[in-house]
């Protein structure tokens, strides 16, 4: 086979695996509306207000409910401890205020 | 047409033939390149499935949520407050919401301790989330000890796990009634953690917030749509986790077309001139080093594509785990539902197939436009 | 048939090292026969195969092409001719490809790749199937005998083998003229005369041949119908039909 049959072939196979994965994708996304249903419910039932990421300290824990202090509570020019904590950032203005 | 796609397919031919000449080379550096895209593209679908989870979960989650602030840090806040805010008008209910975080000592990690609003549990009885179980190994029906804040042994029964499926929310969650709350955190009496406000128009929520800011200045209202914006902005480009990994990546992409771009060597610029000699046109030789280089960027790019969605969807985004876990000992399992971003994935298609072409074409095109008679003389 | 008038061909011609390869030279290519040009190098000879096989342009003068047939002209009669002296960069390569065969002193085969891909390099950008002058090459590694190295990186072969893989690279797109520089120049006798019997089938096919050599062996051979005498971008002298 040629070579360049071949680098054709594989091409092709791998963009048909594409398709695939579209419609895989589309396939899952209507499957999970039941999950859906439940996961909406629990937050609802519990009144949760945020996803359970980074479960190292209560302001990457709750970053929602952080308040500005809360990665220095030790001394106000304290250096970040945890890891997580670099990716993610104080909670942005209040709109009440 | 039929010449067109003969010439074509001939060049390519000789294009596979000549990258096949320098195998190592060209084998590291397509393993490299795809490893780049596959970084790349996790990271798209990861963020963008997550944020989807995030802002569907959390349209749930309280309008309002009233946090007291006492000398700049949470501190608890009276039921009191609740009855007053229940006044306000556009209010539809006030709850107040009992949670707080527990630090296992024996097994590491940190739980999250929840009361629901109904009762769910009997005293005795928790759920709990699937981190929990597996940190701890125990299943439905076992018992597992908390230590109250009195340093006393508190033994509680699992009676239900919540789904995997949810492990988002709930991983690292242990729900139970509210006298085993008060056994393990001893709150003063007719306090709670914080209040969930529900407004019935969500129009009035900034309103609703500013009026409880008014009468109780020592509490932090905090709507719904700043929950959302928090974690938009963890999962935006901007955020720290993405610029970091984006950064490293581009440089990447530089450093590739930069090695490209730093000209031929004299092996291959003679090469190109005998080409031009037996009867090569410039534009045929420029065609050769464009499928030279569509063949590097397009494998990496598919076979990068392919692989990254299979690691984020069927892996959970396993390679992920070390960066994103820090010091947690809880960690969800994520099943996401796949989403795809076309915009993104197009960028990272072009950002990987034409910098690399173009780099490939570019300085091949000064040796390209060689006179044919050149080789002769030499 | 080739006829060359008054073609000159000057280099750096606005600089202060301006060189003339070719001076004031008239001459006509009879087709079918074997055309030596001989003299010392420097005689502009190699300058004087390039402007005949379009691979450069004169800088004064005409050329003229008659008898040749290519998708833009055919002079199937004979009667025409085509001016390939102001013609555009295109239509050159593209007369270059299917009318003229080349062979390089150095042959200046492609390192790395087999004897067979190296013969059908000429005909990858001709839109031609590659069916089709595949089995083309493997007839022409038939003819010349070098069959069992068609999958062989060029690198393993023998001056000899090489030299025949070359001139079966130039015969790929059947071209009607062959030109040759310096053919003999790396090759031992035996391999010369080995290279000149080549010549001699390749006439006996119809081929107009031109070879510039300052080698005796190719310019006192028998095959040869003219002998044209250069020196310092001038003829000096012909020999045999003019």
């Amino acid at each position: 086979m040629r070579k360049s049959t071949r680098f054709i072939l594989f091409t092709t196979v791998l963009i048909l695996l594409i398709v695939l994965i579209a419609v895989h994708a589309r396939h899952s996304q209507a499957v999970s509306i039941n999950d859906r249903r439940e996961r909406d419910e629990l937050v609802r039932t519990l009144r949760l207000t945020d996803l359970c990421l980074f479960t190292e300290a209560r302001y990457t824990r709750n970053p929602a409910m952080a308040d500005r202090f809360a990665p220095f509570q030790d001394h106000p020019l304290a250096m970040e401890h945890f890891p997580s904590g670099s990716l993610v950032r104080p909670p942005s203005g209040n709109a009440a205020k | 047409m039929n010449a067109s796609l003969h010439r074509h397919s001939n060049i390519l031919d000789f294009a596979l033939s000549s990258l096949l000449r320098r195998k190592s080379k060209n084998i590291s550096l397509l393993v490299v390149y795809t490893l780049i895209v596959f970084v790349i593209a996790s990271l798209i679908f990861f963020v963008q499935a997550l944020k989807r989870e995030a802002a569907q979960l959390l349209s749930e989650a309280p309008d309002v949520t009233v946090q007291r602030m006492v000398a700049g840090r949470h501190d608890l806040i009276p039921a009191g407050y609740g009855e007053q805010i229940s006044g306000i008008r556009g209010v539809a209910s006030v709850t107040p919401r009992l949670w707080g975080y527990y630090y296992d000592k024996f097994f590491g990690g940190n739980y999250t301790l929840l009361v629901p609003e109904k009762k769910l549990v009997e005293p005795g009885n928790i759920m709990i989330g699937q981190g929990v179980a597996r940190s701890r190994k125990i299943k439905d029906g076992d018992q597992m000890v908390l230590v109250t804040s009195r340093n006393a042994f508190l033994p509680l029964t699992v009676r239900g796990i919540y789904p995997s499926s949810s492990e988002l929310v709930s991983s690292d969650l242990i729900v139970l009634s509210a006298e085993d709350f008060q056994a393990m955190f001893n709150l003063p009496a007719g306090q709670a953690t914080d209040l969930a406000v529900a407004v019935a128009n969500p129009r009035e929520q900034v309103t609703v917030a500013a009026k409880i800011a008014e009468l109780f200045p020592d509490t932090r209202p905090i709507l719904k749509s700043e929950i959302l914006r928090t974690y938009d902005s963890l999962f935006e480009w901007r955020g720290g986790m993405m610029v970091v990994i984006l950064a490293t990546a581009v440089l990447s992409f530089i450093i590739f077309a930069w090695d490209k771009a730093t000209g031929l060597s004299a092996e291959e610029r003679k090469e190109i001139g005998i080409l031009k000699s037996i009867g090569w046109e410039t534009s045929d030789v420029l065609l050769l080093k464009f499928w030279e280089g569509i063949v590097i960027s397009l494998s990496a790019f598919l076979v990068g594509f392919v692989l990254a969605y299979g690691h984020v969807f069927f892996y959970s985004a396993a390679l992920f785990e070390p960066a994103l876990k820090g010091w947690s000992v809880i960690y969800p399992q994520f099943r996401l539902v796949p989403v795809i971003d076309a915009y993104q994935l197009s960028i990272l298609f072009f950002l990987t197939v034409l910098p690399y072409t173009t780099a490939t074409i570019i300085p091949a095109w000064l040796a390209a436009t060689v006179p044919p008679d050149a080789a002769m003389r030499s | 048939m080739i006829e060359l008038t008054n073609v000159t061909k000057t280099f750096n011609a606005d600089k202060h090292n301006r060189f003339t390869a070719v001076d004031d030279i008239s001459l006509t290519i009879n087709p079918g026969l074997l055309t030596i040009l001989k003299g010392p190098s420097g005689s502009g000879k190699t300058t004087l195969l390039a402007l005949i096989g379009c691979m450069a342009r004169p800088s004064s003068g005409r050329i003229r092409l008659h008898g040749i047939r290519t998708s833009f002209f055919s002079d199937a009669d004979g009667g025409s001719f085509l001016d390939i002296t102001s013609l555009p960069e295109r239509f050159l390569t593209e007369i270059r490809r299917t009318t003229f065969g080349f062979i390089f002193q150095q042959f200046n085969l492609v390192k790395g790749i087999s004897a067979l891909e190296n013969i059908m390099l000429p005909a990858y950008p001709t839109g031609e199937g590659q069916a089709v002058f595949r089995q083309r090459a493997l007839e022409l590694m038939e003819l010349f005998s070098v069959s069992r190295h068609a999958a062989s990186p060029v690198d393993w072969l023998s001056g000899g083998e090489l030299q025949r893989v070359a001139i079966a690279r130039a015969l790929i797109n059947n071209p009607d003229i062959i030109i040759a520089d310096e053919p003999t120049a790396h090759l031992d006798s035996k391999l010369s005369s080995e290279f000149m019997e080549m010549v001699g089938t390749l006439k006996a096919q119809g081929k107009t041949i031109l070879i510039a050599s300052h080698d005796p062996l190719v310019y006192d051979s028998e095959l040869a119908d003219a002998v044209v005498g250069m020196r310092d971008g001038r003829i000096t002298g012909i020999r045999g039909a003019p």
